[in-house]
């Protein structure tokens, strides 16, 4: 406080003159401001996703894929259950006696682009139809595991003790039970039930897929419930939780603010990770003749019914077999990209 | 043994326990809840018949009962008659089925483990290299296919077009592309654990000190590292039994293979409740011991990890 009135200067001071200083100017000013703008979490992830070239092709090959499945049928010129007994397998491009006599009249005619099943369906459609169902079972099977996952976690790890302890015996026992084997158990059991069920939902679903949504919402679930379980349970024990519990943060704020933000990650790996695996069941009883119900075609059925004329028609097994492949190729690459993305951490 | 890793022994056998007397009254409630009597469907027989045949099977008494029974008959190896094939029990179907889906799924097993531990190393330790590069995309390929792509695949390659192998399971030799087919995505999958844990283990202290040593590359991978690499693997060996019997149900199919898969499939085209019981509980059992021999394995070979 003297120092103020001091007015004579020491030279030998080392006390700095502001008169010897001139103002920042704004320009000046700006510079010093930190050269990167703070990104939130989900941006940066979203930007790290976007520079992984391999997982950005998949998402367009997905997008591509739904778009071609949820589109295409509504003006494609043949249905999957139309039958036309003088075009039996056909080869892709290839028409019918009855079709050529009908261009060369000068009408036209919608190619078979992949040609024609034993029973004269135009095949295109049909793949078109399956690769549907598989993506629908996708995404029903991410959004049931992400609903029940994310509760039954999130209680488990919320509360933890003896009420987390039991609960995690719970999916202890159910993550050892083989998933398949229920399924396929499940959609013989209710095979009977779906066939005389009135609802005609059910009904077009068939056995298999009633099977698999019941199955998935019963077990598929635990994966997704131990991950976000485990992510509460440490989040709740970190310093900036402890801090902000300490100025005052309302348990709504923490819950907003830090747990489900530190979720997120979390959730959107397993659930990516989870579609591929459900294409392959659904795909897989399908196969076995459990899934979809005729005339409805699933990837797996069209490729199960191939077989019988695989020596002569392999390309009604090559069609369904690259979808699928295409598919799950595409999720797979997506997820590791998704991984990589949101967990730097889980990099391998 | 110590004695916590046998109080871990002891829980995990517990759990292992309860998860297949859970298996057991899963497939016995479900199998019950349909309405359906098993005999219903043939249509020569009057309702005395059918009642007769309900009393020789014992579906006449009251469910908990039937339950307890069979509960009691597993245990003394009873899996009852099976009413698909008449005349026979069905853990003489199971075990006559078996002989092959076992023998198959082995070789499978252990074919995918072989080659997995060689490629994932491979890998590890061409990191970034060409060789590093096509196993990986190899691998990515491989888990993307289901089995019976696959097999229905190498069959009409293999069997149909290029005619090198048979493609039913009875001929000499027939057995081939069912082992391959089986065996890719494990393969695959093993590879991949095995390149993600190989690199870890090449990262430690203990490898840079015997580098520093001066010992040489050869010995430092097979004498230092492999072993530590192999953890992982083990834990995968209950899901892949998963894999492989689920697996083999179409490939069995696909080859014509007189195994257990195809037992399977055939006995719930024959709507044999019994049948399809006993399959099912047979193979969750089969993958519940697996899971645990797994686990157990991996705590005895890795001392370090938290027995808690």
């Amino acid at each position: 406080m003297s120092e103020k009135k001091e007015t004579f200067k020491n030279p030998l001071s080392l006390q700095i003159d502001p008169k010897l200083f001139e103002k920042a100017t704004d320009e000046e000013k700006a510079q010093q401001v930190s050269m990167r703008e703070s990104v939130s979490f989900m941006r940066d992830a979203m930007r790290r996703l976007r520079r992984n070239h391999i997982a950005m092709i998949s998402l367009c090959v997905i997008v591509l894929v739904a778009l071609i499945a949820f589109i295409v049928p509504t003006f494609y010129p043949y249905t999957y259950t139309k039958q036309d007994v003088s075009a039996q397998n056909l080869a892709p491009f290839q028409f019918s006696a009855k079709e050529q006599a009908k261009i060369d009249r000068g009408q036209h005619i919608f190619p078979h682009i992949m040609g024609t099943d034993a029973l004269g369906r135009d095949y295109a459609i049909r793949v078109i139809y399956g690769t549907r169902i598989s993506l629908l079972v996708g995404i029903f099977s991410a959004l049931i595991v992400i609903v029940i996952g994310i509760i039954y976690g999130a209680i488990s790890g919320y509360f933890g003790g003896k009420v987390d302890m039991i609960m995690m015996r719970i999916v202890d026992i159910i993550y050892s039970l083989p998933d398949v084997l229920i399924v396929i158990l499940l959609s013989v059991a209710i095979k009977d039930w779906v066939s005389t069920s009135k609802s005609d939902l059910i009904a077009r679903l068939g056995a298999g897929m009633v099977s698999i949504f019941i199955v998935f919402g019963l077990l598929y679930w635990v994966s997704m419930a131990r991950q976000v379980r485990g992510q509460i349970l440490s989040i709740k024990e970190q310093e900036y939780v402890l801090a902000s519990k300490a100025i005052g943060a309302s348990p709504s704020r923490i819950i907003r603010k830090h747990m489900i933000p530190n979720c997120v990650s979390v959730i959107i790996i397993v659930a990516a990770m989870q579609i591929p695996s459900a294409i392959f069941t659904e795909s897989f009883l399908s196969f076995l003749g459990l899934g979809v119900s005729v005339p409805m075609p699933s990837l797996g059925s069209l490729a199960s019914d191939a077989r019988t004329g695989l020596r002569s028609y392999p390309y009604q097994l090559i069609f369904p077999a690259l979808s699928i492949f295409l598919i799950v190729l595409s999720f797979n690459l997506l997820g590791n990209g998704l991984r990589d993305a949101f967990d730097p951490k889980l990099r391998s | 043994m110590n004695g916590k890793l046998l109080h871990y022994f002891v829980k995990r056998l517990l759990m292992a326990l309860l998860t297949i007397f859970l298996v057991i009254a899963i497939t016995f409630f479900v199998m019950h809840a349909i309405p359906a009597s098993p005999f219903s469907s043939e249509k020569a027989k009057s309702d005395a018949v059918i009642a007769a045949l309900e009393a020789k099977y014992g579906f006449d008494k009251p469910v908990p009962i039937q339950f307890l029974n069979y509960l009691k008959n597993i245990l003394r190896g009873d899996f009852g008659l099976s009413t698909g094939w008449v005349g026979n029990t069905v853990i003489e179907l199971i075990i006559g089925g078996f002989s092959y889906s076992a023998r198959i799924g082995f070789t499978a097993g252990f074919l995918a483990i072989i080659f997995g531990v060689i490629l994932g190393s491979v890998a590890a330790l061409q990191r970034g290299k060409f060789l590093d590069k096509l196993i990986q995309i190899l691998t990515t390929a491989l888990v993307s296919m289901p089995s019976f792509v696959m097999a229905t695949l190498l069959l009409l390659l293999f069997a149909l077009q290029l005619g090198w192998l048979p493609s039913m399971g009875n001929q000499p030799g027939g057995l081939i592309l069912p082992v391959i087919s089986l065996s890719l995505y494990p393969m695959a999958y093993v590879t991949r654990l095995q390149r993600s844990s190989m690199l870890d283990v090449l990262g430690q202290d203990y490898i840079r000190t015997a580098r520093a040593k001066g010992v040489k590359n050869s010995r430092v991978i097979f004498k230092h590292a492999l072993k530590n690499t192999l953890t992982p693997v083990i834990t995968y060996a209950g899901p892949m039994m998963a894999y492989i019997l689920t697996g083999s149900m179409v490939v069995e199919n696909i080859f014509s293979v007189p195994g257990l898969g195809r037992l399977f499939t055939n006995s719930m085209l024959r709507t044999d409740y019994m049948m399809i019981m006993g399959v099912t509980i047979f193979l969750a059992t089969m993958i519940i011991l697996m899971n645990f021999l797994g686990d157990v394995l991996y705590k005895v070979v890795d001392p370090r990890i938290d027995l808690s």
